[in-house]
């Protein structure tokens, strides 16, 4: 869930369409980002110019304009795409145009997606190239498959072979993004290797094999905090320029993301807006904020860290939760009590070590708070 | 790869041209190095069509001002390694025949120390007032410092180097208020835009910035001078630009606020230069901040700059080298110069040539004696991401944010954890420097000096002891000066253990002086001026680097003791959050009683303990919390730890009370209630749970029916026989006038009783060694007394106290007369006395605080004192 500025918008009917059915851009439930901002890349385009790398639409200088925003010289405004710190973005950039491949890290709800994509498409023009890492992605989708048909029909020829995203954009000097990138099994990971160093991929049963032409590139992402990954080889890992994206700088942002996500959502599911929404989405996102950062907001106390993540998408379900509760069995106003089951939960992940934490969290922080007496109780409750 | 070509051509005085090619940053600049000309007059005076190295060229013009043939001003920033090498590169150009430098004019006698071969910068000089040795100020060197080179430079060439700034005298005599005096040193244009502004001026360095549209000061600074860029639009000849470029500074600040320090010490710089000039010709340099460049270059009559210095005020001062580090230039205030990566700024005034790469070599091999693994492959990437990172953000070189950006996101995997290594161990470094032993004293010396006669206590080599009593105000003196030495490593007073009272208010220490303890004070001269300021800044740095909980909170003790308060906040702050950290309880429960006994001590000696009770009732919070948890599961030995760590935090939670602390009362109560939970938790070892039970008993938070049903239940056929055992070593064991308890209640005797006789066999051998353990405690009256009720029998035992026959020295019924006729004393005892209780309120404390400190007893003592008193209390009332 990939905190953007841009939003999808939800379009109900386009589900019901039968496949196959050709759709204009407008109907998608999402353009992809290179035409949903084809203007802004057209005007970079047309105003810069910088040297641009091989095959590159735009000038390193030019992408991180496009993802960070500015003014262009005409008078054309690009939006920011990605809200945060200008170094990484500038990294990132640098990193993609010494030709090294992109690892961008991060727990679930900092943009790594978002900020792959735009990257792609400011860089190469072109977003699509795209491999989903689940736990079942096999080799194919990195290398190439084959055509059984074809296969069967003509033997092993060029034609029969069906290539993977990467190996298109080998060919063709693009930029491929691989997602979630430890999901996908490690034996599968590590065929990323030779690519990577040797930019080329053998195709032995055909004796040949394809190089890639100047413009190659990779960016991965990958959520470096949860369980059951595949952790990255160190051998893939070195090959990988790495960018952790940071959670929200301030309290003020993090609760601005979730309170319009939980908006988002809340009407998708027919809630009524619940008053005193914004007080407990404050509450919410201060608690994880500390317990994140194992430091009190005035700075002034440590606190333990549990083994959760708590992401902000975390805080999103939360304060989601929450306002179902009060919806359909509280009186429709979001109290302390409709969160604190929620935050036990994301907190509490281990039963034995995180329940201290949170308890100590509970009475040497939340207790002595101003105005937090009602919150201090609810969780009491919910906690014994 | 030094070339000169001085010159002086054109112009109406005397130009001089430098082409000094630093050998900066080798190649990376190379393709589009531009000559850049001395402006002013200058004609062609120097030209470089630099291949090698970096706009290398400080065009100088000296005669941009007013003053004909006058002397060659070099503006510098201080510390800045750019500045150091074009500093030493103009020196080599023009050879002046002597060379003045900002600084303290008393220091003129230490110049030839310099040269000394164990002077090992970064040193500072240090100035300070001979009758008030606190009241001092820094000069930092380091290898990169302009200054320190163009000292060398002159030293090298045998010219005389002079210092010109405002005599420490005055300076020092002025500034009564301020603190930082250190500061001052780096107060030039050069200040780091870290270090605090000066009340009445801007930083000018981030006003240059602005108007070149940099957003930070600092890495303007370093793309134009530092790394002098060529082909980039601010890149302008140094010295000669910025001389320019803060004349036009100053031209607006002049109408505004000038500074008044300012002026006066430009005032005196001026009349020095004459005055060298006069002495060795026009031909000298001047090294200084390029802030005051403008100002020298006036024309200011002699008469209006003697004015301007007439009347002011003066002390005695004295000036000595002492041994600095780049841990300190890095601190912003304090004795800091601000200075944010003297790691770095040594490197790049190091290195011959390609500083980039060799800084990620050196990085690389940092992480790999940390076991990171780091190839060289991952090298080349770092350096080409740094380039590119450079170029992106339109710099001429990679600096030090774009290596570290580089370093991150190759070397350290996106991570800031080994990057913190980094920043520690290079980008600021380790480097100590070292001071010949001729320098003169340290102050620090001379302040013991002084306290010691002050207090009239002389340093004797044989070994003598001394009492003291805290209530006088020299015995006290002595007692904070004894410990404020002990923090810094100056043994001269060992505590010894009082052989009188052992009171709060009385110590004993034995005296001896020993030669190798100046030795000592010397070394602990890099602390601070004064005893008290150096034990303070010890103090926080040992909160820093120690290692346990329980060391942080003796450490906390000492200070009290020492009669530091400013050191305590943050040894406090740092005690919190390793409190917030620590995960175990043992610990924190073993640092609790430091802790209450410091506030109980801090209370007698009238110190403000505020903080510290805070921490102590955090600190027993999180006992609080952790402890039901950390019950479970523990084998023999940990239940009988654990049952120590109990009586502990029962013993400080007394003491701490609930008066302590408003807003956090009810400390007392939550503690009943975790002792509750152990109480009726199975799965606590029985002897922790017997324990509970039998504090929450003698607290009267328990009837004492509630505690036989659960011994009872502790007891019962369910419970395995060693649990059992184990409880009743908890409930009635270990010295804690348990016997005394069976003795009393018999039902508690005959459940007992009738658990021991119901034992089998087997089980009684393994019970045996415990119960043996418990009973063997009990004084022998007391055994004596349980033995002869179990003899008598269950039956017999239910009128034990009605016969009158049985217990040894308990009389039937209660004899009021005699019980009255102790009371007054009683009263007394506890300061409890019926009239005027107010008065004999204090003496109570006394009392209170006298258990407090003795020592050895420790916990458990304390408990049973606070104990009895509370029974007592009731009994009287």
């Amino acid at each position: 869930m990939p905190v953007s500025v841009n939003e999808m918008s939800v379009n109900e009917s386009s589900g019901e369409r039968p496949p196959g059915e050709r759709l204009s851009g407008a109907e998608k439930l999402r353009p992809h980002a290179e035409q949903a901002f084809a203007g802004e890349l057209a005007a970079l385009a047309a105003q810069d110019d910088r040297p641009r790398p091989a095959r590159w639409k735009l000038s390193p200088w030019a992408v991180a304009t496009y993802l960070l925003g500015g003014t262009l010289p005409d008078g054309t405004v690009i939006t920011p795409k990605y809200v945060g710190s200008r170094r990484l973005v500038e990294v990132a950039v640098s990193t993609l145009a010494t030709d090294r491949a992109l690892l961008l890290l991060g727990v679930p709800g900092t943009a790594k997606t978002w900020v792959s994509e735009h990257l792609a498409a400011a860089v190469s023009g072109d977003s699509t190239l795209l491999v989903q890492g689940t736990a079942g992605t096999p080799e194919e989708a990195i290398r190439y498959g084959w055509n059984y048909a074809r296969l069967l029909a003509e033997g092993p020829t060029r034609d029969a072979l069906v290539p993977s995203p990467v190996m298109r954009a080998m060919r063709d000097g693009g930029t491929v993004r691989v997602e979630e990138l430890t999901r996908i099994p490690a034996d599968v990971q590590d065929s990323l290797i030779t690519i990577l160093s040797e930019k080329t991929l053998p195709i032995p049963e055909l004796g040949q094999e394809v190089q890639a032409v100047r413009g190659f590139n990779l960016i991965a992402t990958a959520n470096d905090r949860d369980r059951g990954v595949n952790d990255l080889s160190s051998a893939l890992r070195r090959r990988f320029n790495t960018v952790v994206l940071p959670l929200p700088g301030t309290a003020e942002a993090e609760v601005e993301i979730v309170t319009r996500r939980v908006d988002q959502i809340g009407r998708s599911l027919d809630l009524p807006p619940a008053p005193g929404g914004i007080e407990e989405i404050r509450r919410v996102v201060t608690v994880f904020r500390e317990l994140r950062d194992g430091l009190t907001g005035d700075g002034r106390t440590k606190v333990k860290s549990p083994s959760g993540t708590l992401s902000t998408a975390e805080a999103i379900s939360v304060v989601t939760g929450g306002l179902a509760l009060s919806a359909h069995f509280g009186d429709g106003v979001l109290r302390a009590g409709d969160v604190a089951a929620g935050v036990l939960g994301a907190v509490v992940r281990d039963p034995a070590t995180d329940r201290v934490v949170w308890q100590e969290y509970l009475e040497t922080v939340v207790r002595e708070r101003e105005g937090w007496q009602d919150f201090y109780r609810a969780c009491r409750e919910v906690s014994a | 790869m030094r070339d000169v070509e001085a010159g002086g051509v054109g112009g109406a005085g005397g130009v001089r041209g430098v082409k000094g090619a630093g050998g900066t940053s080798g190649a990376r600049g190379g393709g589009g190095a531009s000559g850049i000309d001395g402006i002013g007059g200058v004609d062609g005076a120097s030209r470089v069509d630099g291949t090698g190295g970096i706009g290398e060229v400080e065009g100088y013009a000296g005669a941009v001002g007013a003053v004909p043939g006058g002397p060659l001003l070099l503006g510098v920033r201080h510390h800045g390694p750019g500045s150091a090498r074009a500093v030493r590169a103009a020196l080599e150009a023009a050879r002046p025949r002597a060379v003045l430098i900002e600084g303290p004019p008393e220091a003129d006698a230490l110049v030839p120390l310099a040269a000394d071969e164990e002077m090992r910068p970064p040193v500072a000089l240090l100035a300070h007032a001979v009758d008030e040795p606190g009241r001092s100020a820094f000069w930092p060197l380091a290898e990169f410092s302009p200054e320190w080179v163009a000292l060398r430079w002159a030293l090298d060439h045998d010219v005389p180097a002079r210092f010109v700034d405002l005599p420490a005298a005055h300076s020092l005599a002025r500034r009564d208020h301020e603190e930082r005096d250190g500061e001052e040193a780096g107060g030039g244009p050069g200040e780091r835009s870290g270090a605090p502004v000066p009340e009445s001026r801007v930083d000018p360095l981030a006003a240059l910035a602005r108007a070149a549209g940099h957003d930070d000061p600092e890495r303007w600074w370093e793309d134009v001078v530092e790394h002098r860029g060529p082909g980039d639009g601010n890149a302008l000849a140094p010295f000669t630009a910025l001389e320019e470029a803060m004349g036009a500074l100053r031209e607006t600040e002049e109408d505004g606020a000038d500074d008044d320090r300012d002026r006066v010490r430009e005032a005196y710089m001026r009349l020095q230069v004459r005055a060298a000039q006069r002495e060795f010709g026009t031909d000298v340099a001047v090294v200084c901040g390029a802030w005051h460049v403008p100002a020298l270059r006036r024309g200011v009559t002699v008469a209006a700059d003697r004015a301007l210095l007439k009347g002011l005020p003066r002390t005695k001062v004295d000036l000595t080298w002492v041994p600095w580090t780049h841990r300190r230039l890095s601190r912003s205030g304090g004795y800091g110069a601000g200075v944010e990566s003297p790691g770095w700024y040594a490197h790049l005034f190091a290195a011959a040539d390609r500083p980039v790469e060799r800084w990620l070599t050196r990085v690389a091999g940092l992480l790999r004696d940390e076991d990171r693994l780091v190839s060289p492959g991952h090298v080349i990437e770092a350096a080409r991401l740094a380039g590119t990172l450079a170029a992106l953000r339109g710099r001429p070189l990679a600096g030090l944010s774009e290596t570290t950006d580089a370093v991150r996101a190759v070397m350290c995997d996106g991570s800031d954890v080994p990057l913190a290594l980094v920043r520690d161990r290079l980008v600021v470094g380790d480097v100590l420097g070292q001071v010949p032993a001729g320098a003169p004293a340290v102050p620090l010396q001379r302040d013991l000096a002084r306290t010691q006669r002050g207090l009239r206590l002389k340093p004797e080599a044989r070994r003598r002891e001394l009492e003291l009593d805290l209530r006088k105000d020299t015995d006290a003196g002595r007692s904070r000066l004894l410990h404020r030495l002990r923090l810094l490593g100056v043994d001269w007073g060992e505590p010894a253990a009082s052989r009188g009272s052992t009171g709060t208010f009385r110590e004993t220490w034995r005296l001896r002086w020993e030669p190798e303890l100046s030795v000592r004070v010397a070394e602990a001269g890099v602390w601070g001026t004064t005893v008290l300021a150096a034990a303070t800044a010890r103090a926080e740095a040992d909160a820093v680097t120690v290692g346990g909980l329980a060391e942080v909170t003796a450490l906390a003790e000492r200070c009290l003791l020492a009669g530091l308060p400013d050191a305590l906040a943050p040894v406090m702050r740092i005690l919190a959050d390793r409190a917030a950290l620590d995960t175990d309880v043992g610990h924190l429960a073993q640092a609790l009683p430091a802790l209450v006994r410091s506030l109980r001590y801090g209370d007698v000696r009238g110190t403000g303990t505020r903080a510290l009770a805070e921490v102590a009732a955090g600190l027993a919070e999180r006992v609080f919390v952790g402890l039901p948890s950390a019950c479970v599961a523990l084998d023999a030995d940990a239940a009988e730890e654990m049952r120590g760590h109990v009586d502990t935090v029962h013993g400080a939670v007394g003491l701490l009370g609930d008066a302590s602390l408003p807003g956090r009362g009810g400390l007392r109560s939550r503690w009943q209630e975790v002792l509750r939970t152990l109480c009726a938790r199975d799965a606590v070892p029985g002897v922790v749970r017997g324990r509970a039970v039998r504090l929450l008993l003698d607290d009267g938070a328990l009837a004492p029916d509630e505690a036989a049903r659960f011994m009872g239940l502790a007891l019962s056929r369910g419970a395995p026989p060693a649990d059992a055992a184990a409880w009743i070593e908890g409930f009635v064991g270990g010295g804690s006038g348990g016997g005394m308890l069976l003795l009393h209640d018999e039902r508690l005797l005959a459940l007992v009783d009738a658990w021991l006789t119901g034992v089998t066999a087997e089980a009684f051998t393994d019970v045996l060694p415990l119960l043996r353990r418990t009973f063997a405690a009990y004084e022998p009256g007391v055994r004596r007394g349980l033995g002869e009720l179990v003899r008598r029998g269950p039956e017999a035992r239910g009128s034990v106290t009605a016969t009158g026959s049985g217990t040894p020295g308990f009389a039937p019924g209660l004899d009021v007369e005699r019980a009255d006729a102790v009371l007054p004393v009683v009263r007394l005892l506890l300061g409890l006395a019926t009239d005027g209780a107010e008065g004999d309120g204090a003496q109570g404390d006394n009392a209170e605080g006298d258990g407090a400190q003795a020592g050895n007893a420790e916990g458990d003592g304390r408990s049973r004192t606070g104990r009895d008193g509370n029974e007592l209390t009731e009994v009287g009332a």
